[in-house]
């Protein structure tokens, strides 16, 4: 391994701490997702609450599991804003669903 | 290591990297990116079925199959703390430790996945349910089904064979920080994706 190999490998940011701390809020988000599939919640309000949450978790997962947050501001603009843009573009399509379904036979 | 120290020079003197990363890093975030397309247009789809039918199956009971299902989740996340932590020790020069932890991840996905199978058997041989009908009558609750949580599995069983080679190299002296974390990066993106199929499709989907 050379000297400059070493340089690199103890250029790094974040703790052993602070994974285990982006891991429990992980698995308390998780909680509370399946409590609320457990008391029942209307599909709608579940439906806004739990992507509310899966975002959340998203964004810690890429912060801190994925390092973004340690990286140059530079790769974030490049990487998502258009993966964002993109995604919510699909959902262009979501308020014909409701055509759809007065359109098939039968319902 | 030269691209390293380029890398790290100013963005307007004409180094190599803006980003301040190396190029299989930046290779692996773009490839990211697009399979987050991909997986984004499978959920939307997937979204779109359900609106457009009147009566979606809603199949799973809370126990056991949503806790099943949590189970999963569980394995799986832990499995990214591990390989955090594989991330760590080979950032400190510690390469058996480095080892050890991405084995401890490759046995959260090999686990992930034999649950995943457990479950995927259940539905077929118990419940019937095949990509083309089920007894509840909405042939498109299979095919959505198996197809999201089938290219997840996909992933997966990629992202353990993948780790099995990056855990061989890194014992063996071969491969640097850069290649363990750029895997890093591939698993929690696996990890991330179930963190959108797991509500949609089962905690969505729970028997009222």
């Amino acid at each position: 391994m050379s000297a400059h190999e070493a340089h690199a490998e103890t250029h790094v940011e974040g703790t052993t701490k602070l994974f285990l701390v982006v891991w429990i809020g992980l698995l308390v988000l998780t909680g509370i997702e399946v409590f609320l599939a457990y008391i029942q919640t209307p599909l709608a309000i579940m439906l806004i609450v739990l992507m509310g949450l899966s975002l959340i978790k998203a964004a810690l997962i890429i912060a801190y599991f994925m390092h973004l947050k340690f990286e140059r501001f530079s790769l974030f603009m490049v990487l998502f804003p258009m993966l964002i843009f993109c995604i919510m573009m699909l959902f262009v399509w979501m308020p014909d669903a409701q055509r759809a379904l007065q359109l098939r036979p039968g319902q | 290591m030269a691209s390293e120290a380029k890398a790290l020079g100013s963005a307007w003197g004409g180094g190599g990297s803006p980003f301040a990363i190396g190029s299989k890093k930046f290779g692996m975030w773009l490839f990211i990116v697009s399979d987050a397309l991909t997986f984004s247009a499978l959920l939307a789809t997937y979204t779109y079925c359900r609106m457009s039918t009147a009566n979606w199956p809603t199949p799973f009971h809370f126990s056991p199959s949503v806790i099943f299902s949590t189970i999963m989740t569980l394995v799986l996340l832990s499995s990214s703390l591990t390989m955090v932590m594989g991330v760590h020790a080979m950032a400190h020069g510690n390469r058996k430790g480095a080892v050890a932890w991405i084995l401890a991840t490759m046995a959260g996905g090999a686990g992930f996945v034999i649950l995943h199978l457990t479950e995927w058997m259940h539905l077929i041989r118990d419940e019937k349910v095949t990509p083309f009908g089920n007894p509840w009558g909405e042939p498109l609750f299979g095919a959505t089904f198996f197809g999201i949580t089938g290219l997840h599995m996909t992933h997966v069983t990629i992202g353990v064979i993948y780790l099995g080679i990056i855990a061989l190299g890194v014992g063996r002296g071969k491969f640097t920080y850069e290649d363990v974390e750029v895997s890093g990066l591939y698993w929690h993106f696996v990890d991330l994706v179930w963190m959108f199929v797991f509500p949609l499709v089962y905690l969505m989907s729970v028997k009222m």
